[in-house]
Order: structure tokens, then C-alpha cells, then sequence
């Protein structure tokens, strides 16, 4: 879901940039009262990064005979929220810009809006609303990565769309080119993020209960007891 | 194997799956460059609808072959690997350490608990069961 470097005309790329600054200094401000107050949740959020770190580097062929990567940001969103995934999903997205010339300083704005803010609220939404009727904790981890998957790479092509109608198609007909690119390829691959988070959740739930409790993502007994108060 | 790990690695399978079978089934076969990444992909769509479009910036650095780049990569997904890799077996280690201090104090309790209960003489430490094993156990009064 990389733009590259410069591929933003300077209009477009400045005003991704203006709407996506407000949520990392806002994401900013939370991971650092996060810290503060849970010190203890510094290891979890270091883990959720890394979740991020390993995911966008790997490169997975898909059905439509190229390959693209996951994202890793439904996991964080889960877990700490979506304005803390803005930070850490912008530290993933500069090392790559920087050291791997992937995306690009030009293009951060664009590409932080897709990956590190629409990409987990969408996330979290579908994992909360799943959560509210009652659906299983690991089904509910599942469309939430997916869906934060998924949605990264369609406001990718809209992204594009914008930038590039086609002079016959118009702001359509691109999004329809883009989309084929970029969602279509995605499918598969936002499958496997689903897994791959279920997988991880499932290691933290044996590993951190304790932690994944005070977070809400599990249930105290009390709170299973008096109907799902957390969750509301 | 336990239920929970068989669940894990049915997991780690499908994803593997679904990395292979794009590939076993030869679905880059009818493309000039089979498996090229959607990023580039998208580049080229670009200059197909704005043939004039110019990238007006550049990086600040460029790994000078793929090969470096593929280390890069393969840095990012080790430190992200390494990272999550420690978080996972801090825990175990702190839950086996909590499951050890359980076991001794479980059994310091039998040992306390046996000398309340056998009120009229103080048993001998060999006589309470588990304070053997357990070294130190008989000099802790209460757990």
C-alpha cells in the first residue's frame, strides 16, 4: 500500500499530510500517558510494533500473480486502541521510507492516513461492534485484522483515484484500476493477517491474561458475571 | 502435542498455504514478470493514465542493489521477530518462576500446617510430608 516517493502531486501530498498529523500527535500524547500510568504495558507495546515490524516486511505472493504485504495494525488497534497503532504504525512506515526507500517522506502523510489511521479504526470498529453481539473473542480478533487489512489498501486506490483520474473514466475508472491492483491482491493476504493475529492473541491470552484483562480485551469474572460491562 | 499448540500450527499451516498455492499454481504465469510487487504495479498505472506524471522527489537513500535491500527487509522482519520472541518468553519464564514459588509455598504450608495441627508435640522435619524436598522449607514459620 506504499505510495512511492514523489508519486503524490505536492497538493495531495500536503493535505494527507495536514489530516493525518492531528491523529499521531493525539496518538502521541496517548501512548505517552499509556506508559505513564501502565508501565508495566511498555513490553506489549514494544510486542504490538513488532507484530507491525515483522508483518509489513513480509512479502506474500496472492491469487493475482503479484505479491504485497500485510500490515499488522489490527492487532495493536485491538489491544491499545487505534490512536496508539497512528504512532507505531508511523515508526514502521519511517524506517521504510528512510532505510528501505519504500514509501517515501513526500508520500508518509498518504500512507500513514491509509495504514496507521483508517486501517486501524476500521479494524477496531468491526472488532467492537463483532464483540458487542456476542461473537467469539478469536472471530472477532479475525475480521478485526482482516477488515484493518483490507481497508488500508482500498484507501490506498482512493488515495491514487483522487490523484490520478483517468482521463476517460475519470476519478472511477481509476479507482477501479488501483483496486484491482491493490484490494483484490489483498484478499487473500488479509486472510492471513487474520490468522496470524488470531495466532498471536491466542499466545497472549496464555501468556499476559492478567494484561489482556486490564486492557478489557478479556473479561474479568465480575464483569462475566454481570452481563459483558467491559465490552459496552 | 496438546489441543492448543495442534490449534497453532494448523494456524501457521493455512497461512503457509496460502502464501504456496498462489505459486504452485502458476497464477503469475500469464504476466511478463510473475510475482511483482502491487506497490510497483501501482507505479506503472500511474504513468499508463498521466504519461507525464514525474516523481518530483526522490529518497534521501537508495539500497544500491536488491540484494541489499532484501537484507533490510529481512532486518526489519528479525528486529519485529526478536522483539515479539523476547516479549513471549519473558512471560514463560515469569509464569514458570510464579508456578515454582507456588509449588514452595504449597508446600511450606503443609509443613506449617502440619506442625498447628499436631499440637501437643512439634514434629520432627523429616516427618512432615514435602519438607524434605524442599530446602529451607522448616526455617520459614508462615508463607
Amino acid at each position: 500500500m506504499h505510495i512511492a516517493e514523489g508519486f503524490l502531486p505536492p497538493a495531495h501530498a500536503v493535505a494527507w499530510g495536514v489530516a493525518s498529523a492531528p491523529f499521531v500527535v493525539h496518538g502521541v500524547r496517548s501512548l505517552t500517558r499509556e506508559v505513564r500510568e501502565h508501565p508495566e504495558s511498555t513490553l506489549l507495546l514494544g510486542a504490538s510494533g513488532a507484530f507491525t515490524f515483522v508483518l509489513s516486511a513480509l512479502k506474500l505472493p496472492s491469487v493475482t500473480g503479484s505479491c504485497s504485504h500485510p500490515t499488522g495494525t489490527g492487532l495493536g488497534a485491538i489491544l491499545f486502541r487505534p490512536p496508539i497503532m497512528a504512532v507505531l504504525g508511523t515508526i514502521t512506515l519511517l524506517f521504510q521510507a528512510l532505510l528501505l526507500a519504500h514509501g517515501g517522506l513526500t508520500t508518509l502523510g498518504a500512507n500513514v492516513f491509509s495504514m496507521a489511521i483508517v486501517g486501524p479504526w476500521a479494524g477496531y470498529g468491526m472488532y467492537r461492534l463483532l464483540r458487542r453481539y456476542g461473537v467469539p473473542l478469536m472471530v472477532a480478533v479475525f475480521f478485526g485484522a482482516f477488515v484493518a487489512d483490507l481497508f488500508t489498501y482500498c484507501v490506498t486506490s482512493v488515495q491514487l483515484a483522487l490523484a490520478f483520474p483517468d482521463p476517460s473514466s475519470g476519478f472511477l475508472g481509476a479507482l477501479g484500476k488501483f483496486g484491482s491492483i491493490f484490494a483484490v491482491t489483498q484478499i487473500p493476504l488479509a486472510v492471513s493477517e487474520g490468522l496470524l493475529t488470531v495466532l498471536v492473541m491466542r499466545l497472549l491470552v496464555q501468556s499476559s491474561k492478567g494484561e489482556l484483562t486490564r486492557l478489557g480485551v478479556l473479561l474479568t469474572k465480575k464483569d462475566a458475571r454481570t452481563g459483558s460491562e467491559a465490552m459496552a | 502435542m496438546s489441543k492448543s499448540a495442534k490449534t497453532n500450527l494448523l494456524l501457521v499451516l493455512a497461512v503457509i498455504a496460502l502464501a504456496v498455492l498462489p505459486l504452485a499454481l502458476g497464477l503469475g504465469d500469464d504476466k511478463e514478470e510473475p510475482f511483482t510487487g502491487s506497490d510497483g504495479q501501482a507505479e506503472t498505472a500511474i504513468t499508463e493514465i498521466e504519461p507525464d506524471y514525474e516523481p518530483w522527489f526522490s529518497p534521501l537513500y537508495v539500497p544500491p542493489s536488491g540484494e541489499i535491500e532484501s537484507a533490510l527487509f529481512a532486518l526489519q522482519a528479525a528486529i519485529g521477530a526478536g522483539v515479539l520472541a523476547y516479549y513471549f518468553g519473558l512471560h514463560r519464564g515469569r509464569r514458570q518462576g510464579e508456578a515454582r514459588a507456588r509449588e514452595r509455598q504449597q508446600a511450606e504450608s503443609a509443613a506449617s500446617g502440619a506442625g498447628e495441627s499436631g499440637a501437643s508435640q512439634v514434629p520432627e522435619p523429616s516427618q512432615v510430608p514435602g519438607a524434605s524436598q524442599v530446602p529451607g522449607a522448616s526455617q520459614v514459620p508462615e508463607a
